[in-house]
């Protein structure tokens, strides 16, 4: 295996957020009833003409400003092929001639991916199969719902700069950060926001041309888009090492098995004859719209975790770093930057957000960040335990928000009074007097093990109340008194 | 019956809408049957449209400058809820959901839609002949054909049907069968007239045109037409000029250029023609001079790729998935071959295989870029030539209208009727054809004026010119 070297490169297609379809008025929506969103023009009716959506150049020109490319003049074409997804028995897209290219994306490890370019095209409608197992072969019939047909997608394709798949994975996960931080996808992979196929090839290491490749389809997760590609590498390997070649094809990831098949030979090829489209002019946006695109991009991923890293303060930890791409990938450092802002210690902030708010990532999306700031103000003044505190976030999350010392009251998690916690310190240390004293003359270690131990049984007796740090400090007076 | 004379008939209360409509339907359900220019005869739906122009006219509103006129349409514009057919079995059943944007223009204007009109299937041809409902006689001689595409529009305002017609011109459709029929036919400058609605042969090629009886009334119908329409992104933004006010203004001044390149390859008795034209403006104060611009021809060439390329995809829809005809087969690929095969005539097959082999890996360097270029050539050429003239003076058609059946075996044939007036489709100019007195055969001969970009002010006046000294 040592001998190998594999290469990555990725077809990225994204759905932009946008209101209607591209080439039309028709709404751009997902999961509603079948046909009901289309038109002459989206269904490829005699006569009908495209007429381009302003809004979707927008969003791809601020995927191609986010992505470093050159935002260039262009023209869309024609990729004739047959089939009955396709209202026009051709798509119009972006040929030789894409709005943005010569781009790259740096992975969170400062590794950067070249761009090749990002184009504009439209979406086909959706094939279902019925029949007795669902399987094409199979089907007894085929239903075509054209809703998705003319919706606005954005191609990003990479050059083939990675080596491994958990690079691959980095990439598409960055790139999906990317295309959510500048609104033009809601980055669903598993609703088909997000497509990814992946051209794989291997090579002995030190040769710098390239094996044939294999281009590897239906991957709707980054797990499976890390699975086919170590099995599809393993697959190329076995087959050279065994005095075979590889062909190039393109080959469908089959999750449930977990392996990939043949689609389609390089010789079953279509052969598309792009030609450019004669019914739309070309699309060139000026310098002063390009302007406008680049000025309005809100922070992307990387800046937003270097904001986080710097509000940490000096040297963050490896697990520090973690927690902060983390909670960069699912969007949640606003949370944390609330929470900052409003005194708490962004460590704390960072490792409520990276756990208990990750753990329900959909939930923490829709999470009110003024009402999560105030819960961890409470929590930093230690009006409440990392307990109580824990358990409110849980009902904020449920609830998307609220004031979280009213729900603190209706939980009875009000701060315990001095004295209360005074005397139940007092009652565990005398009913543990061996416990106690192996902790006062105890090194280090001991100590630690055993604050622990005290702790455990103060919150047991105060039925969780007690501000754990309140504790330690009482047993701290008690042990220097 | 010109259009204008109509439309002033009816708008002054002189004769009602109705009549007038009443009166077409009933000529054309008694002559037709000698024709077959029309396809689908929309008589409710006339009738309706004429009652709304009277009641209009009763009420005081304003009821349209085409008020009360009879108007033939191409079978090729789709009319919301009428089929449509585009002279094939393939759009069989199909019925469009919506109206093209120049049948709403005309419906606003008071015009009413008479019935749609035969063509070449697909406006694939030169003569109608390729019409899978049976040809279209020509008016003027029932043995000739009436040209082509748009035969079924010519041979309408020929019969005296409806002053008015409106057919689609990619490589001469409009400019030939009006030739051919002697009748006056243009072609506006792409882009001018909104393509929404109309069924796609050749996109970058296709623009939709008025037939008429007098130059008047065709300037009169390019008038309503024209104009920016947000449906067509290749419709020109900019709002148009009224060409009708100014088009007596003559051609004292103007510079003509008889084109040697538009006349030497035709019969003698149209060539003759042509130059009785240009001394007929010599007469009336233009500057008459003989110009070659050699590029043209080369069009022919770059369009019988052009144009197959473009039709080769536009016509891919047609799969029996979604509408029209559908024959069963196995699975989708042979129910789309089975659909196909029997949906096409032989003519929009064989360009669908030109086409699809121009634009084939391999070949499209060789073919569709080359035809490219040489249509560049060809608006180079232009370019020059209107740096010297105005407009310039051509024949429209070889050759008078032939005989039905003379062609239909040889394509190339046909194909060479096309040579005059494909180098504006391919530039994207206007240009028009003058009836201007017969030939040897007695049948129509076709003047064409050609102008540049958005010239159809002065398009018209000189077309003007020539129809008042047609002999």
């Amino acid at each position: 295996m040592s001998d190998w070297e594999t290469v990555i490169g990725l077809e990225v297609h994204t759905e932009l957020a946008t209101e209607t379809k591209l080439f039309c008025g028709c709404r751009n929506a997902f999961g509603d009833e079948p046909n009901i969103n289309i038109c002459p023009a989206c269904l490829g009716l005699p006569g009908a003409l495209p007429v381009l959506n302003e809004r979707a150049v927008e969003l791809a020109m601020r995927i191609g400003a986010a992505l470093h490319c050159e935002i260039r003049p262009s023209e869309f074409a024609r990729k004739n092929y047959f089939y009955p997804d396709q209202a026009k028995d051709y798509q119009i897209s972006q040929y030789d001639l894409p709005l943005n290219a010569n781009g790259w994306l740096e992975l969170p490890d400062g590794f950067r991916v070249g761009v090749t370019r990002a184009h504009m095209e439209e979406d086909t409608g959706k094939l279902t199969h019925v029949g007795a197992s669902g399987r094409i072969n199979a089907a007894l019939h085929a239903l075509v719902d054209y809703n998705r047909s003319s919706v606005p997608l954005v191609e990003i394709v990479s050059e083939p700069d990675m080596r491994n798949s958990a690079q691959a994975r980095a990439y598409v996960s960055e790139l999906r950060g990317i295309l959510m931080a500048t609104g033009a996808s809601d980055g669903r992979m598993e609703e088909g926001s997000m497509r990814v196929d992946a051209n794989v090839s291997v090579r002995p290491v030190g040769s710098s041309g390239f094996g044939t490749r294999c281009e590897i389809k239906n991957l709707n997760s980054l797990r499976s888009l890390g699975r086919a590609i170590d099995y599809e590498v393993a697959r190329q390997i076995a087959l050279i090492e065994g005095g075979g070649v590889v062909d190039q094809e393109t080959r469908h990831w089959d999750e449930a098995a977990g392996r990939t098949e043949t689609m389609r030979s390089k010789e079953e090829a279509n052969d598309y004859r792009y030609f450019p489209e004669p019914d739309l002019v070309r699309l060139a946006p000026d310098e002063a719209w390009q302007d406008k695109v680049r000025s309005g991009l809100g922070p992307m991923p990387a800046d937003r975790r270097a904001a986080l890293v710097a509000s940490l303060g000096d040297g963050p930890s490896p697990a520090d770093i973690d927690q902060v791409n983390a909670v960069v990938d699912l969007g949640l450092d606003r949370l944390v930057a609330a929470a900052s802002e409003a005194g708490a210690p962004t460590a704390l902030a960072l490792a409520r957000a990276a756990n208990e708010v990750a753990a329900q990532a959909d939930a923490g999306l829709r999470l009110d960040a003024a009402s999560f700031a105030a819960l961890l103000a409470l929590e930093a003044g230690g009006q409440l335990s990392a307990t109580q505190s824990k358990t409110v976030l849980a009902a904020l999350l449920e609830r998307g928000g609220g004031d979280p010392a009213a729900l603190a009251k209706e939980m009875g998690f009000e701060a315990m009074a001095s004295d209360t916690l005074a005397a139940a310190v007092d009652q565990v240390i005398a009913a543990n007097a061996e416990e106690w004293a192996r902790f006062v003359g105890g090194d280090e270690g001991e100590q630690k093990k055993l604050m622990g131990f005290f702790t455990g049984k103060v919150m047991q007796a105060t039925s969780g109340k007690a501000n754990g740090k309140d504790v330690a400090a009482e047993l701290r007076r008690r042990e220097s008194a | 019956m010109t259009a204008l004379s109509v439309a002033a008939e009816v708008r002054s209360g002189e004769r009602t809408a109705r009549d007038v409509a009443d009166e077409a339907l009933a000529a054309v359900a008694a002559d037709d049957s000698r024709f077959h220019a029309f396809l689908n005869v929309l008589g409710d739906e006339a009738r309706a449209q004429a009652d709304a122009v009277d009641a209009a006219v009763a009420e005081g509103r304003d009821p349209g400058p085409l008020a009360g006129v009879p108007v033939a349409l191409k079978d090729n514009l789709c009319t919301r809820g009428h089929a449509t057919t585009c002279g094939s079995r393939i759009l069989e059943g199909w019925l469009p959901p919506y109206d093209a944007t120049v049948v709403t223009q005309l419906r606003r204007a008071g015009a009413v839609a008479l019935g749609k009109t035969n063509m070449d299937e697909f406006a694939m041809g030169s003569s109608t002949e390729n019409s899978a409902f049976g040809p279209t006689r020509n008016p003027r001689g029932t043995e000739k054909v009436p040209g082509g595409s748009s035969g079924g529009s010519a041979a309408a305002v020929a019969a005296g049907f409806a002053p008015l017609g409106l057919g689609s011109d990619t490589g001469g459709s409009i400019r030939q069968p009006a030739a051919l029929c002697g009748v006056v036919g243009m072609k506006p400058t792409y882009g001018r007239v909104s393509r929404y609605g109309l069924v796609a042969f050749a996109s970058s090629l296709d623009q939709i045109g008025p037939f008429a009886t007098t130059v008047q009334d065709a300037a009169l119908l390019f008038d309503v037409l024209a104009g920016h329409d947000p449906l067509d992104s290749t419709s020109l933004p900019s709002a148009p000029e009224p060409t009708l006010p100014g088009i007596d203004e003559g051609v004292e001044g103007l510079r003509v250029g008889l084109c040697r390149d538009l006349v030497e390859g035709c019969a003698a008795d149209v060539a003759a023609r042509v130059h009785e034209a240009a001394d007929a403006l010599a007469k009336a104060g233009a500057k008459v001079e003989e110009v070659s611009v050699p590029e043209f021809s080369y069009g022919l060439s770059a369009y019988y790729l052009i144009a197959p390329a473009e039709a080769s995809s536009n016509l891919a829809r047609y799969d029996g998935v979604r509408y029209g005809l559908r024959v069963d087969g196995d699975d989708v690929e042979a129910m789309n071959t089975a659909t196909r095969t029997a949906g096409f005539g032989a003519e929009v097959k064989r360009r669908i295989m030109l086409g699809t082999y121009a634009l084939s890996a391999g070949y499209y360097d060789a073919y569709y870029a080359q035809a490219q270029r040489v249509r560049t050539l060809v608006m180079q050429a232009f370019d020059r030539a209107y740096a010297s003239y105005d407009v310039l003076l051509g024949a429209t058609a070889p050759t008078t209208a032939f005989d039905l059946g003379a062609k239909v075996d040889d394509p190339m044939a046909m194909y060479m009727n096309d040579v005059c007036t494909i180098p504006s489709n391919l530039s994207g100019h206007p240009a028009i054809s003058v009836p201007f007195g017969t030939g040897e055969d007695g049948l129509p001969v076709g003047v064409q004026v050609l102008a540049p970009a958005l010239g159809e002010a002065v398009l018209f006046r000189v077309a003007r010119v020539v129809e008042a000294h047609a002999p």
